[in-house]
């Protein structure tokens, strides 16, 4: 196989495992932190809008990991660097 | 499939280029000013408020309540900072539905920029608080031994919010040209809402991020009477 079908294949498969990997654990993370609030706002519907506003800032603070593997699967898929090195 | 709107070039003389992300940030920036312009150009004392400064007003109002309750400082500080970044960025990310719209913050170079202006501001505001010695000072607690972590730490959250908003738009507007392509009949318009869903979170998150870092910085004179925030 030459170099163009290496890289090729190698920036798929890699780019498939990075968001694949990279989704498990900010899910279960998500998913935690989601049940804690449920669980808080249950026990203090009171404090209800302090208790959502900092979930979304968390949810977005914990899924920013996963936006960083689905940044770098795009970057080996649609602009990956190592195409230069063949093609220009 | 292009993956910013860097890439669609209009214009290019020598190394000058006007791409799709310049143009609609002035878009932007025409469409708010113009609109504030209009909209504040006949206020009187002795007039009924029309729509839509009541509009106006109330977006500022909710601004700055959500600065008190975060900072637990006078929002005045806050407002004109805090408050350009949340609604540009919500304003770009809100007009994704508009077909042909190319959302600004879907390039990574705007949201980079964004976050210089965030990473020298809680320096500016910092000193300008509670001033040089004192602000430096902050590098070396709990201990000197942290100094080098609180700098990496200074540099990855900038890069962290640059890329955190550049993902989430692009994502957006990658996952609609996708579907499209695939089902066009129904499915984008769902996306398109989870769209609008996820980019006014994201504006929200930016801004309060921001805010953070910055009353962060400033808090050596009010930790008395302040508890540990941020």
């Amino acid at each position: 196989m030459d170099n163009i079908g290496l890289i090729g294949m190698v920036s798929i498969i890699v780019s498939g495992f990075t968001i694949a990997i990279g989704s498990v654990g900010p899910a279960l993370g998500e998913g935690r932190a989601a049940a804690q609030a449920m669980t808080a706002i249950a026990q203090q519907p009171d404090e209800a809008n302090t208790i959502t506003r900092t979930l979304f800032i968390s949810l977005a603070m914990i899924e920013s990991t996963a936006i960083y593997c689905f940044v770098v699967a795009m970057i080996l898929i649609f602009v990956n660097p190592f195409w230069n090195f063949v093609t220009g | 499939m292009q993956i910013t709107p860097d890439e669609i070039i209009y214009w290019q003389y020598g190394p000058v280029i006007i791409n799709a992300t310049i143009v609609f940030t002035w878009g932007l920036i025409v469409f708010m000013v113009g609109g504030s312009f209009l909209i504040t150009r006949k206020i009187k004392k002795t007039t009924k408020p029309s729509r839509w400064q009541m509009m106006l007003e109330t977006i500022v109002d909710v601004i700055r309540q959500q600065i008190t309750e975060i900072s637990n400082q006078p929002s005045a500080t806050f407002l004109p900072f805090i408050g350009t970044l949340f609604l540009f960025i919500v304003v770009s990310n809100i007009l994704l539905v508009v077909p042909g719209f190319q959302p600004p913050t879907g390039s990574l170079s705007t949201t980079a920029a964004l976050a210089l202006c965030v990473f020298f501001a809680v320096p500016i505001f910092g000193i300008s608080q509670q001033g040089l010695g004192s602000y430096l000072k902050q590098y070396l607690k709990p201990t000197p031994f942290m100094l080098p972590f609180n700098i990496i730490g200074e540099v990855s959250r900038t890069m962290a919010l640059a890329v955190r908003l550049f993902g989430n738009v692009m994502s957006g507007t990658l996952i609609i040209a996708i579907l499209i392509s695939l089902i066009p009949l129904v499915f984008p318009i769902v996306m398109q809402v989870l769209g609008l869903l996820t980019g006014v979170i994201q504006a929200y998150i930016f801004a309060i991020l921001a805010l953070v870092y910055i009353s962060s910085g400033m808090r050596e004179k009010q930790e008395n009477n302040n508890q540990e925030r941020g």
